[in-house]
């Protein structure tokens, strides 16, 4: 079946319609037992669009960090973590206006990405792979401790950011404004992360160091920088998404960047990692199918968790490189 | 210089993972004028919240208290990080390493519940102060607590929603990783299919998992049935988060919980919309009546000015004080003898009143109903144990 190959190697929108699709077909099944209300059925839905983007918007750095360095970066969750506390003391201690905060704590994760980079990664450049991925697990240990030493393991609560919070009623669903504003943020950072990537010479050098590092070098690009950069475009996607994670889920521990961070990282996996659309396909397969699976199935609500491991094991059993992945051979 | 990175990594590395792992060894004191009281409880993790407030009733009994049988009483507390294996090796450690006389804990039953056969085989006499699933006492001649158990708050909370709320249908939401959870929504269900005489009077039951976040499925499930009250017995923050997100999805009935929501951050977490949930707790000031109250409620005024001591607090500080005079009954610090006299608690009056501890080991007292008003706990009712 050459066509349906054709729709799964790269078409973005495709893999999106076959997964609302494979939504109404549930809904359909559901509505035809008598389980399910419209009405309920939409705010299910809209509950796994937002909860799907944000998981988008922090796979994105799980993806780019792979395609040019081909290694999991496991501390991408607490990195994900330490925005929420900066986003905290900024929104808190300092009581900024929260556009400002954004932009503070879009700016300051960054940094911690790139000290990472730097102190954890860039040393064992030429190492093995897995000594990479352990130093990316020691560094995701060290932040959390790093974290609960700092600001104590009991939950602080992000404060309400009422422009964000407040309640949208469309007939019988309710959503808050955050939900609407994750998937808008979502999009919009896509768009320009895949026009950055295309069409700029930064892009095109990201891509180079993607394909072929060595070549790269050998070209003059500046390798370092380049996975600087990314490290940079993943921390602040991150912070971004832990920011409207904190508005919409008011509590922040030094552990929460744990749960989140596997779920991306199975979500990059699913979509394709090596693509960034990929990211944000997994992301909305997790984040919609994880609500319907409540939805759908109360009785089995408390293995929720259990979905996204599930479906990464489906999907690295019927077609590893992932739904927008294509398969690339190893050189020897 | 790759080398040294990687040693540098690897001891990071290993610091990270001990950390945590303070034993306070200091005092190498002999045995004789020292007597240890090990106190496990979550430091970090999910269920932080909780073991702090329990652990500032223990030190501040301690401060106020800090000589038995002329010997000076050291605690060595240990932090089991909201881990129910942590939680068992903790235990296991306090009583092989540090060699302790007695203990105290856990917050949250889940967590004491693994310790439970360590204990019963060391022969290490053990008190609860607010784990309340019958299970951490159940067969286990070594483990009492100074708390009641979730039977009788299951019909507390069973009767409060009947009565109180004028409930005829319940939706339970309960956290399926935590035994007392799960305990107490099932003892609640039981009442109250009892009370109503309906066998469907539960319309839905919605699980999660400690440490979740996102409630919206779960609760837009029970959106769809629409029972009078939603019983949430679980952790507080996420108890709140669960509030929060059903108020924000429309939900309006009536929430009403357990013990475990007493606690800050259950306030802070849920801010506005927690207000007016209601839920059973141990004891309120409202209800002191001994002149240990008085003192407590004194010194804990002096130490945080303005703030409200919690239940834990008051309990984990009647656990302490527990201990100092079933020692001092023994008139011997042999584990056995401490055992025996605790095992003999009658009308021991402490903070949250008078402790008796039945053939299980467990207190008997009243329960008090609560509720969230401008942002504080306040006293609604007394339900008598009786």
């Amino acid at each position: 079946m050459p066509s349906i190959k054709k729709i799964f190697s790269n078409n973005l929108s495709a893999a999106i319609f076959v997964i609302i699709l494979v939504m109404a077909l549930i809904a359909l099944y559901a509505m035809m037992l008598g389980q399910m209300p419209v009405a309920i059925f939409l705010q299910h839905l809209v509950n796994g669009i937002s909860l799907g983007s944000l998981f988008a918007l922090i796979a994105i750095g799980y993806t780019m960090v792979y395609t040019i360095l081909s290694m999991i970066n496991f501390a991408h969750g607490d990195i994900f973590m330490i925005s929420l506390y900066f986003a905290f003391f900024a929104l808190s201690t300092f009581r900024m206006p929260w556009v400002l905060a954004l932009v503070c704590v879009a700016v300051l994760t960054p940094l911690v990405g790139i000290l990472v980079e730097r102190f954890a990664y860039r040393p064992l450049r030429n190492a093995p792979k897995n000594s990479v991925l352990i130093s990316a697990i020691g560094t995701s240990f060290l932040l959390e401790n790093a974290a609960t030493y700092l600001f104590g393991g009991r939950p602080k609560a992000f404060p309400d950011i009422p422009s964000l919070t407040r309640v949208i009623s469309i007939r019988s669903v309710n959503f808050q404004v955050v939900s609407l504003v994750i998937p808008l943020i979502t999009a919009i950072a896509l768009a320009i992360l895949l026009n950055f990537i295309h069409r700029t010479k930064t892009g095109i050098a990201m891509r180079a160091v993607a394909k072929d590092y060595e070549t790269a070098k050998i070209m003059g690009v500046n390798i370092n920088q380049i996975i600087a950069l990314t490290f940079i475009i993943g921390s602040a996607l991150a912070a971004v998404g832990g920011f409207m994670w904190g508005a919409k889920y008011p509590g922040i521990t030094p552990m929460m960047g744990v749960m989140p961070g596997l779920k991306c990282f199975v979500a990059a996996v699913v979509g394709g990692i090596s693509d960034i659309k990929g990211a944000v396909v997994g992301g909305f397969i997790l984040g919609l199918g994880e609500v319907m699976i409540v939805a759908l199935f109360p009785s089995i609500s408390g293995y929720r968790d259990a979905f996204a491991f599930v479906v990464l094991i489906v999907i690295l059993l019927v077609k590893p490189a992932g739904i927008l992945g294509t398969r690339v051979t190893e050189k020897v | 210089m790759k080398r040294t990175m990687a040693m540098l990594l690897s001891a990071l590395m290993s610091i990270s993972i001990f950390s945590g792992c303070q034993s306070s060894s200091g005092g190498d004191a002999s045995a004789s004028d020292v007597i240890k009281i090990g106190v496990f409880q979550p430091l970090t993790g999910d269920y932080a919240g909780g073991g702090e407030i329990e652990v500032e009733g223990i030190r501040l009994a301690n401060e106020l208290y800090p000589e038995v049988l002329g010997k000076k009483v050291e605690l060595v507390v240990v932090d089991n990080k909201s881990d129910k294996a942590e939680s068992a090796t903790s235990v296991a450690r306090l009583i092989e390493q540090d060699k302790v006389t007695a203990l105290i804990g856990s917050y949250s039953s889940a967590l004491s519940i693994p310790a439970g056969n360590i204990i019963k085989d060391a022969k290490v006499p053990a008190l609860g102060a607010t784990c309340t699933n019958p299970q951490v006492t159940l067969n286990n001649d070594y483990y009492f607590r100074v708390c009641f158990i979730d039977p009788f708050q299951g019909t507390v909370a069973a009767n409060y929603a009947t009565t109180k709320l004028g409930a005829k249908t319940a939706a339970i939401l309960q956290e399926v990783s935590n035994d007392y959870s799960v305990g107490l929504a099932n003892f609640f269900k039981e009442d109250f299919i009892k009370i109503t005489g309906d066998p469907n009077a539960i319309v839905d039951i919605e699980n999660y998992q400690t440490g979740d976040k996102d409630f919206s499925a779960a609760l837009t499930n029970i959106k769809s049935k629409n029972p009078d009250v939603i019983f949430a017995p679980g952790n507080f923050t996420e108890s709140a988060l669960a509030v929060k997100q059903a108020r924000l999805l429309g939900i309006e009935t009536p929430f009403l919980g357990g013990d475990t929501w007493e606690t800050p951050d259950f306030l802070s977490v849920g801010g506005a919309e927690v207000e007016g949930v209601t839920f059973s707790a141990f004891f309120d000031k409202n209800m002191a009546t001994t002149e240990e109250a008085a003192k407590f409620f004194e010194e804990y005024e002096k130490r945080h000015p303005g703030q409200e001591a919690a239940a834990a607090t008051a309990l984990g500080y009647d656990a302490y004080i527990l201990l100092l005079d079933a020692i001092t009954r023994a008139n011997s610090t042999d584990k056995e003898a401490i055992r025996d006299a605790l095992a003999q608690t009658s009308n021991f009056l402490g903070v949250t009143g008078s402790t008796t501890l039945d053939a299980n080991g467990d207190a008997v007292k009243d329960a008090v109903i609560k509720v969230v008003e401008n942002g504080a706990f306040k006293y609604l009712d007394v339900v008598s144990a009786q």
